[in-house]
């Protein structure tokens, strides 16, 4: 009998600083992982959580965490070498096939930039896979910006906008809430347009609210959840709305789904 | 085959049985009730037929048998993990069919909720046998005729406790003893409650909307619950659990990893990093469990998570009665009534 609950040791790789709280961890890994998924990540003796997965290749897989708790803060004392402990890959994920052919536009709301990082990336280099890809991401202010050589990268020749709450003296991008430029979207068949959106739930939910005054339809908007899954699995119950089980049928829901969930 | 056995003949039974098997009933445990120098009835191990207490339901259920409170899932020792060895000697469990049914319910969790079955759930329930206990009278908060979980049948026995006299079926030949056959044979069946004084209307799944999620009735309870919990623990069905980290020697070497049962009415149990908790109101936790127990279970398995036990209404120190809630679900739902 398999047990799934045992965690495997993996090493970093690298460890790389994006702000101040947040830190993006490379670890060997090979198998197969979709964008979206997620990890239940541990330190034996401080605590498991579940990440999102925000890049892999064949070797590896990278996580983006935040320092908001007593294991996250932990893992900010791990180093390249050390070891970070995983099981998974768990969710469903971002379905390439949902998005090819289409008109597609991504819209991330600071750390909700991670778990759609990958499949932004893959349309990114391989763009004749979409008919148009547009990126909106928006963060608090501009010390909150994650994956800023991403962002750069595919700011050459490609529509992204970046805006920030609040900017600084400094800052020559957009500034204000996320749902305020959603006008810069090409919009002209909006109809047929596929929106993703990830962020905190308050913007999550604004943001789907003004894609459909927008005329998106729903069935076109896809939304990724976070929730605190205990086990990844189906069992402890924590991530579970109505019937539905996050972890399972989720975190990546079509939005017909996910404006009936209630928690 | 049936037995008919008198009192210290079924205690023969039970002491040959103990030879294989832990045996597992609602026993008093003194000076453990809710109130200083109070008792309580809960699931302990028998060593003989007295100990057994049929007269009252038991305040617990019989779950953490195999589902215990807090169980380690492994130890680290620096770079090595070991999952800990059970006692893996078969366990038998005396049970109401109420409670075999609610079994049946947890299995559904751990067993076919997603594609991986639960190790530590299964290694611990493959070595259990149930004999059930004929229930007719029930008990003053006992529903469960209206959730159609008076009748069992996946026993692997029965009896039936009357005064000098059991009657025992045993179906599952590991359950015959050496006793049994000096014992008079019967033709034995079990009966089953046919009616309770409680009873319950569960809203029609497909009835159920949005609006019954916003409801107001559900705000009553947020003045009412006290998010104790003693509703979670005391069920038969509820499954919840959350992994914990502890270490256990001084230099931070050897630790362990555990799951201990959480509960949906308690504070902290859907709180995520960063502080984001989604049902602040204990009335929201309150829809919640309710939604779970009698229409969101029932969506995935096809019957409802709730057995009627009554426990929850036994228990709770506010006297929230479950079954009225759902019967006031029901009329909302039924005529669309709001209840300001």
């Amino acid at each position: 009998m398999t047990n799934p609950y045992l965690p495997i040791p993996y090493k970093i790789l690298e460890v790389r600083q994006e702000t101040d709280i947040d830190y993006t961890y490379k670890v060997a890994y090979s198998g197969q992982l979709i964008g979206g998924q997620f990890m239940e990540i541990s330190i034996p003796g401080v605590g498991e959580a579940p990440i999102s997965i925000c890049g892999f290749d064949d070797k590896s897989l990278e996580m983006t965490i935040r320092k908001v708790g007593r294991l996250t803060d932990q893992i900010f004392s791990l180093k390249k070498d050390d070891t970070l402990y995983m099981r998974g890959p768990y969710g469903n994920g971002f379905d390439l096939e949902k998005f090819r052919g289409k008109d597609v536009a991504f819209i991330a709301g600071g750390t909700g930039l991670a778990p759609v990082r990958k499949t932004i990336d893959y349309f990114i280099r391989n763009k004749d896979e979409v008919k148009n890809l547009e990126v909106l991401i928006g963060f608090k202010s501009p010390s909150d910006q994650l994956f800023v050589d991403d962002i750069k990268r595919w700011s050459v020749d490609n529509n992204i906008t970046v805006t920030v709450d609040q900017g600084d003296e400094n800052w020559t991008k957009e500034t204000g809430l996320i749902t305020k430029h959603i006008t810069k979207l090409d919009l002209s068949d909006v109809k047929n347009k596929v929106a993703v959106v990830v962020g905190p739930p308050i913007m999550m939910k604004f943001t789907t609210l003004e894609l459909i005054k927008k005329g998106f339809q729903e069935e076109n908007i896809w939304v990724s959840f976070e929730r605190k899954m205990s086990c990844g699995i189906g069992k402890c119950g924590h991530c579970k709305i109505d019937e539905t089980y996050v972890c399972l049928e989720g975190p990546v829901f079509n939005y017909v789904k996910a404006k009936t969930l209630i928690d | 085959m049936g037995y008919k056995l008198s009192n210290t003949g079924f205690n023969e039974y039970i002491q040959q049985l103990k030879e294989r098997y832990r045996l597992f009933a609602p026993v008093l445990e003194s000076k453990k009730g809710k109130f200083a120098q109070t008792d309580v009835i809960a699931y302990g191990e028998i060593e003989k037929f007295d100990d057994m207490i049929l007269e009252s339901k038991s305040y617990y259920s019989p779950k953490e048998i195999f589902f215990p409170i807090r169980e380690t899932l492994f130890y680290f020792m620096k770079d090595t993990i070991e999952t800990p060895k059970i006692n893996e000697k078969p366990v038998i469990i005396f049970i109401r069919p109420c409670d075999l049914n609610g079994i049946r319910r947890l299995d559904s969790i751990f067993l076919k909720n997603g594609e991986e079955v639960d190790f530590y759930y299964l290694r611990r329930r493959e070595l259990v046998k149930f004999i059930m206990i004929e229930c007719l009278e029930g008990f003053d908060t006992c529903f469960c005729v209206s959730m159609n979980s008076n009748i069992a049948l996946d026993y692997d026995a029965v009896i039936r406790v009357e005064e000098n006299v059991v009657s025992l079926k045993v179906v599952d030949d590991k359950l015959e003893a050496p006793v049994l056959s000096n014992t008079d044979k019967v033709e034995f069946e079990p009966e089953f409650i046919k009616e309770n004084k409680v009873k319950v209307t569960i809203p029609n799944v497909d009835l159920v909307s949005k609006e019954t999620f916003n409801n107001d009735i559900w705000k009553e309870y947020t003045s009412r619950c006290i998010a104790c919990g003693r509703c979670n623990t005391s069920c038969i069905t509820c499954s919840c659990y959350t992994m914990q980290d502890v270490k256990l020697s001084d230099d931070k070497s050897i630790g362990e990893r555990r799951r201990v049962w959480a509960g949906c009415h308690v504070d902290g149990f859907s709180d995520m990093a960063g502080g984001h908790n989604f049902r602040d109101k204990n009335g929201e936790r309150m829809r919640y469990k309710t939604m779970h127990k009698v229409n969101d279970f029932y969506k995935r398995f096809d019957e409802h998570m709730c057995v009627g036990c009554g426990r929850c209404d036994d228990v709770c120190p506010e006297y929230i009665s479950f079954s009225k809630c759902i019967n006031k679900l029901n009329e909302i739902v039924e005529e669309g009534k709001n209840y300001d």
